[in-house]
């Protein structure tokens, strides 16, 4: 492999101390930038088989007719598969999450068994020599499918006698989630606040379906060795997937080694039990052969899970003056048609972050989990978070227009003040620290504020056809997930610690051990800073291991930003052990006493004689020699830990955009985007600013460009890369990002995590900048992603541009009355109750 | 089976492939050339880019048999033994890369780009990249990256651009 040099190094390996808060540059990088990376999809292996799959081109069907002896036929195919053929093995794709004691779960076959309840639902599976015979054998098999009511819109799906995706159901919802401040004891009596209230502004989002769109498709290979499986799979989660389908297929756990090689992202997207990875074991295990499946782009966009798919109601209730008395959301959260690992846990991961940064005395929550005839939702960046963070930056905007107040100076009125940091929300989450008005000073600053009002100013009194918009979001999310007993109150099906073991090796080198599974994010880079701090020894020497459960037998993996929070914390925890177990050898070693010992940059040395002593790498020979050691003890000074957190971690930050809108196009424009984020202590500010890029990115673009659209039949016609818009560096504006740092206290790396935080800010802010730029036009809302179209109708014909038009939305034309009074009919959140 | 003969990454290769096989089927699973990879079925990513007779082509957008008689450069073929290609070094040092998965075809495409525009400006970088897809990075840092290379490769001259595009600069 090629050499990579590492010209930032400014540490002598020799004095190795501080590498945390360093750019250190990525040790992933050599094998990525040289074409030698080891995608699951790079595997060959002797004798292996290809599948190909195929998949429903109608959104709900009876299969009524299924033929596959003409595609046994075809040259090179071994097996050709059908649900039927696997219908007393397959199971159900597990989901891991029943929101609520009654949740309605229909099940979810890997392959259609009688009934289709999406396109793309897998209906058969070719086993070939080569991956093109077993495509090219598709197209022999013949089906006919029976067609049912297609249901796609959730407002009609959870109407009284709407028809239903699961015939064997009582209806479309699949559980009703309530969280209740007043009945929870964390705030007042919602209804009693509302009814109090002098101003309430009530309004519908629309939280688009967004697909993932990881660049590296899924790829699933499965190698059995007598009773012994070997998967490798481009997952996010190997750890959970050998226990879930362990579960799922009745292989002992421990006949079941699950590889995640390089996995070229996943956004949640692969934080998943696929069909297709069922199916390649089950077939594997069938055949006695290794097998592959590799999907194309258009069958990961029409069969991998989607995200987001949300119908927001919400209300807000103030006084007069700007305080903030009270909040109501109701929520239509699209499961599609099945229920995956945790589709219905995501918007009540969300229902908690509604009250965002505010000091809401009261506020109550509920969703719907609502049955479609379209793929799965589940988890993408963000996972819920974004949903609600879009939901009050874009109502704290509207609340500001209808007091007239400046909307900065409603969220200053009303957010949590740095000295009251701990501070229990209304959700009943005790935030940790930050400082929001430092950060949205700071980024004031960064995007030159004043100046971008002055050309506001300027525009609109010129009346030029390219207004300036300015859009806020001052946010905080959840990370860290999660403290697994606040798992358990959530009904989640397992814990949220992390696991983290460090091998000292003979020869001094260092071995990591992580249960956290990168998928990009540079693990191994950051997990060797922590080491190379809590040993003293050089960060070169540091191997960090990790991605298989032969391996790294524990862990939880990664998503939720919770990677550092959790797994970092881990190794640090499992490094303090490491030295515990180091200073007896040492005392040994030195003929000194424990207590008189301090640990320095690596060496282990009596107090107050420097120079002297004996290094930890050192005592890694001295107990692999075991020719002199303390009576009693192991020779070993390897360590293992555990560690689950006792809260959530909340970064927050100010985010500003400056959006262009051409008022005769519609189109849009990012002029400016600064954001000032509180991540807590920063490990590597490097990767933390390319995460903080990366985010913004997708939450930008699921502003702007992104949304998987299915026609009246359900039919995806966004179901390539020609449709479905994924931006272009052309696409995408400059960032200016900076930083506060408030350490959280709920871990010794003082870690909040990072991975989310751009996605879950940016969004609101770029549709609040849109809307700045063109209100004094009339409009109010326009409906994302604001393509051209959109914008140009919002402005000259009305509405949100959308497919309806938002109720209310007309009041805002001039000076308004109608939502002054809180009573816009169809966007009131809590229909018969009111 | 329609025989052709190619060099790939220095090494000359002479097979037999069927007419439909794709460039990049031909690399990753002819030859074993896995760093160059496919993320897409309708050439948007641009995560295949390689370079044929100097010129970068998405490799799925190319049948084998269009290769033959050719030279082929890929990600597996830009280093100069030990030593990194301007590109691959710009991209290391700049962060242009996360996951990785697009980062061979977006190498590939910039040292085309900046053989064609040695001194590219922000704007022309991200137009000029704008075939390859990237979900991780938010490009920034790419195109920084660019920039840097462009800068290495016209101080050292080792741009693939030729002689005189380099001293226009």
């Amino acid at each position: 492999m090629t050499a990579v040099e590492d010209p930032t190094s400014t540490t002598a390996p020799e004095a190795p101390a501080n590498q945390v808060g360093q750019a250190r540059l990525r040790k992933e990088d050599a094998r990525l930038i040289t074409g030698a990376t080891t995608w699951t999809d790079n595997m060959v292996l002797p004798g292996m088989l290809h599948l190909s799959v195929l998949r429903s081109p109608v959104a709900h069907a009876r299969i009524s007719h299924l033929d596959v002896s003409a595609a046994q036929q075809r040259p090179n195919v071994v097996a050709v598969y059908t649900g039927q053929d696997f219908a007393e093995e397959q199971g159900s794709i597990p989901c891991a999450w029943p929101v609520t004691a009654d949740m309605v779960n229909p099940g979810h076959p890997s392959v259609a068994v009688d009934q289709v309840n999406h396109v793309g639902e897998a209906v058969a599976v070719v086993v070939a020599r080569s991956r093109s015979a077993a495509a090219d054998a598709l197209e022999a098999i013949d089906i006919d499918y029976e067609s049912l009511p297609v249901v796609l819109d959730m407002e009609e799906a959870v109407q009284e006698g709407a028809d239903l995706v699961h015939s064997h159901t009582s209806s479309n919802t699949s559980y009703h989630f309530v969280f209740d401040a007043g009945e929870a004891g964390t705030g007042a009596d919602t209804d009693q606040a509302f009814a109090d209230a002098e101003v309430t502004v009530s309004r519908r989002f629309v939280q688009q379906r967004l697909i993932p769109a990881f660049m590296e498709p899924r790829s699933v290979v499965v190698q059995p060795q007598g009773d012994n499986f070997t998967m490798w799979s481009a997952t996010q989660i190997p750890h959970v997937l050998r226990v879930m389908l362990a579960m799922v297929t009745g292989i002992p756990e421990h006949k079941l080694r699950v590889i995640a090689p390089d996995v070229g992202g996943g956004f949640g997207g692969k934080l998943q039990v696929c069909p297709e990875e069922v199916l390649a074991l089950l077939i594997a295990r069938r055949l006695g052969k290794p097998v592959k499946w590799t999907e194309t782009r258009s069958e990961s966009l029409m069969a991998a899970h989607h995200g987001r798919d949300q119908v927001q109601f919400i209300d807000v209730a103030a006084d007069r003056e700007g305080n903030l008395k009270g909040l109501r959301v109701r929520l239509l959260a699209g499961m599609g048609a099945y229920l995956r690992l945790i589709t219905p846990g995501v918007p009540a991961l969300g229902a908690f972050m509604f009250p965002g940064i505010y000091k809401f005395p009261a506020y109550r929550f509920e969703c719907d989990g609502v049955f479609t005839n379209k793929v799965p939702t589940d988890a993408y960046r963000g996972a819920g978070r974004p949903e609600a963070t879009f939901a009050i930056e874009r109502i704290m905007d509207e609340l500001a227009v209808e007091l007239g107040m400046d909307p900065l100076e409603l969220r200053r009125k009303n957010w949590i003040n740095a000295e009251e940091f701990p501070f229990t929300t209304v959700a009943g989450l005790e935030y940790d620290s930050g400082d929001y008005g430092a950060a949205t000073d700071q980024a004031l600053e960064l995007v030159g504020y004043d100046e971008l009002r002055a050309e506001q100013q300027r525009r609109r009194e010129s009346n030029d056809p390219v207004q300036l918009g300015i859009g806020f979001s001052t946010f905080t999310e959840m990370c860290g997930l999660a403290p697994s007993r606040v798992l358990g109150s959530l009904s989640y099906g397992a814990g949220g610690w992390e696991s983290a073991s460090i091998r000292m090796l003979p020869t001094g080198k260092v071995e990591v051990v992580t249960g956290s599974t990168p998928h990009g994010q540079g693990h191994e880079t950051a997990w060797s800073q922590i080491v190379a701090d809590q040993l003293g020894v050089p960060f070169e020497d540091v191997e960090v291991l990790h991605g298989d459960t032969a391996i790294s037998p524990r862990g939880m993996d990664t998503y939720g930003s919770r990677s550092l929070v959790v797994g970092g914390t881990a190794v640090v925890k499992a490094a303090e052990k490491v030295v515990a177990k180091a200073r007896r050898i040492a005392a040994h070693l030195l003929e000194a006493s424990e207590d008189d010992l301090e640990f320095t940059g690596g060496t282990f040395s009596v107090k107050g004689t420097p120079g002297t002593g004996v290094g930890i790498q050192e005592v890694a020979l001295a107990v692999f020699a075991a020719h002199n050691y303390p009576e009693g003890i192991e020779p070993s000074i390897d360590a293992e830990a555990t560690f689950d957190p006792v809260n959530f971690s909340f970064p927050h930050g100010t985010h500003i955009c400056a959006m262009e809108v051409d008022t005769d196009t519609g189109f849009v424009k990012i002029r400016k985007y600064a954001c000032v984020d509180d991540v807590g202590t920063i490990v590597n500010p490097m990767i933390v600013e390319g995460q903080m890029h990366g985010g913004l990115a997708q939450g930008i673009s699921q502003a702007l460009y992104e949304e998987a659209i299915y026609d009246a039949e359900g039919n995806l016609t966004t179901g390539t890369f020609v449709d479905y818009l994924l931006p272009s560096a052309a696409d995408l504006p400059h960032f200016d990002t900076g930083n506060t740092v408030h350490p959280a206290p709920g871990n010794p790396l003082g870690a909040k995590g990072v991975g989310e935080a751009g996605c879950i800010a940016s969004t609101p802010a770029v549709v609040n900048a849109a809307l700045d730029a063109v209100r004094h036009l009339g409009v109010t809302d326009i409906r994302m992603p604001l393509t051209p179209e959109r914008v140009w109708r919002a402005i000259h014909t009305g509405g949100d541009g959308g497919d309806r038009a938002t109720a209310g939305t007309n009041a805002y034309g001039g000076a308004s009355t109608e939502s002054t009074a809180g009573v816009s009919t169809d966007a009131s959140s809590l229909g018969g109750d009111r | 089976m329609t025989q052709i003969n190619v060099r790939v990454d220095g090494t000359s290769y002479s097979d037999d492939v069927e007419p439909r096989t794709l460039l990049v089927h031909y690399l990753r699973e002819g030859l074993g050339k896995v760093g160059t990879v496919v993320g897409c079925d309708t050439s948007n990513c641009g995560a295949c880019t390689v370079h044929l007779d100097g010129e970068a082509v998405k490799s799925c957008t190319v049948l084998a048999v269009q290769a033959d008689g050719g030279t082929v450069t890929t990600i597996e073929g830009i280093a100069d033994g030990g030593t990194l290609h301007p590109m691959q070094k710009a991209f290391h040092e700049m962060h242009g890369l996360q996951c990785g998965f697009c980062t061979p075809g977006m190498i590939m495409a910039s040292i085309d780009l900046v053989g064609d525009n040695p001194d590219p400006s922000d704007d022309e970088v991200r137009e000029g990249i704008e075939g390859n897809l990237c979900r991780c990075t938010g490009y920034q840092n790419i195109v920084r990256a660019v920039q840097q290379a462009a800068a290495e490769m016209r101080g050292t001259g080792t741009a693939s651009a030729p002689a005189e595009a380099v001293a226009r600069a």
